[in-house]
């Protein structure tokens, strides 16, 4: 079997290599911002209505179902090539995942909790904002983990659409250059190290915005 | 439309399709029979084997698919076999998980009971553990499926054959048509299969689970 990785070629381009790791970066930040900022607004307005959610839960999980390639194909052809296309196709597939993780997190809040909020004079904004969103947050944060962990792989498709990331090494360096190997390794491994630590960024980030649970655990 | 239907007849539309459906077939029939197999063993094995499935699936979720099957694509070479290889090990995790789990969550009570009727273990794993996971394998299989018609069209565009072979000539000669002509066939692949299995995951389950259920789902 031929040498996995020639390291050569990656001194080479370690400019290009850093190139399409910023990029993918940007993709999938920009990609998870949107689909949080559509996500929890939605899941926030349709969690107590029965018709609406079975809607959007329906509508979400078919565009889910949607393959990744098909995906990038449609958007390739009614929107066009670039970025945003492929912002759109990445975000699509995190509503879903955060949608679903939110509702459940917000409708997961006891009664008696609620009660409490309400005896102490809480408008129903407030029991949101300051009681069932920050109680929601391991669900909703559940959901954000998953989805950025698979829009880190699903990433590496957008470079059909002109959209660059780590895409680029795999394909126009490797596929396209006769199947050469090394750069879908250094691809697959800057992909898959990438959704290791934004796992860990989002498991660091939900514990500083939820103390209560350390202390919880401290007394426990 | 018209465009759509001539370029999918131009690139042989049919014949790409009918590879696709072999290849997926194949490879998650393989997943379907490895899953179950590992799943159960690592049910009855203890923690470490607990551990081990969880973390596999996991790290398996962190690598790219694409990246993975152009990898075991380039290094076994370009053909049915070498694809369908790569989808049946991607399509391993879902339906090891689920059958795992749901062997694990069967009612400690169900089991006693049926042992202290004289079930022989095999007896217990065939007629209670395993008909009481069956949702969840079914919904195993579901993921699975799609997940490998997913990745069937990307090993068609690392040049595997199939439907992702019709999206990848289009691409490179800039033609929405042949694009699309590749695009909507699979979308309708993984639609289907997603229909198919979820109404077996819905057969599958046991008449007496079927009950038990109606008061959770309102």
């Amino acid at each position: 079997m031929a040498e996995l990785v020639r390291w050569s070629w990656v001194e080479d381009n370690l400019d290009d290599i850093q190139e399409a790791s910023i990029e993918h970066l940007q993709l999938v930040g920009t990609s998870l911002a949107l689909a949080i900022a559509v996500s929890i607004p939605t899941a926030i307005l349709v969690r107590r209505r029965r018709i609406p959610f079975i809607a959007v839960n329906t509508i979400s999980g078919a565009l889910y179902t949607i393959p990744s390639l098909a995906m990038f194909a449609f958007l390739l052809s009614f929107v066009g090539i670039g970025f945003e296309p492929a912002v759109i196709a990445l975000a699509v597939y995190c509503l879903q995942l955060i949608i679903r993780n939110s509702v459940v997190g917000l409708e997961g809040v006891s009664g008696p909790v609620r009660e409490a909020a309400r005896g102490m004079g809480l408008t129903s904004r407030q029991t949101l904002t300051r009681v069932e969103l920050p109680l929601a947050l391991p669900a909703i944060f559940a959901g954000i983990r998953l989805a950025a962990v698979s829009t880190v792989g699903i990433a590496t498709i957008a470079v059909y659409i002109g959209a660059g990331g780590l895409g680029v090494l795999i394909v126009n360096d490797g596929i396209q250059r006769g199947l050469f190997v090394t750069p879908i390794v250094v691809g697959a491994v800057i992909a898959t190290v990438m959704a290791i630590v934004i796992d860990l960024a989002l498991v660091g980030i939900e514990r500083l915005l939820t103390p209560w649970q350390r202390a919880r655990a401290a007394v426990g | 439309m018209g465009d759509i239907w001539d370029a999918f007849q131009e690139n042989d539309g049919w014949g790409q399709t009918w590879v696709t459906i072999k290849l997926s077939i194949t490879a998650l029939g393989l997943a379907t029979l490895a899953g179950l197999v590992l799943g159960v063993i690592c049910a009855k094995v203890g923690r470490a084997a607990a551990f081990l499935v969880i973390t596999v699936s996991n790290l398996g979720r962190t690598v790219p698919t694409f990246a993975l099957i152009a990898l075991i694509l380039a290094l076994t070479g370009l053909g049915f076999w070498p694809a369908a290889l790569g989808l049946f090990l991607l399509g391993i995790p879902p339906i090891l998980l689920n059958t795992f789990t749901g062997v694990k969550e069967v009612d400690p009570g169900a089991v006693e009971a049926s042992r202290g009727m004289g079930f022989t273990p095999l007896q217990v794993l065939g007629r209670v553990e395993l008909p009481m996971a069956m949702p969840l394998v079914f919904a195993g299989i579901r993921t699975s499926s799609v997940q490998i018609i997913a990745t069937a069209a990307l090993a068609g565009l690392v040049g595997a054959g199939g439907l992702g072979v019709i999206v990848s000539s289009g691409l490179s000669n800039n033609q929405d048509d042949v694009i699309l002509a590749g695009a909507i066939p699979i979308t309708i692949l993984a639609a289907l299969s997603e229909l198919v299995f979820g109404g077996a995951e819905r057969l599958a389950t046991p008449r007496g689970l079927r009950i038990s259920r109606r008061p959770i789902t309102g």
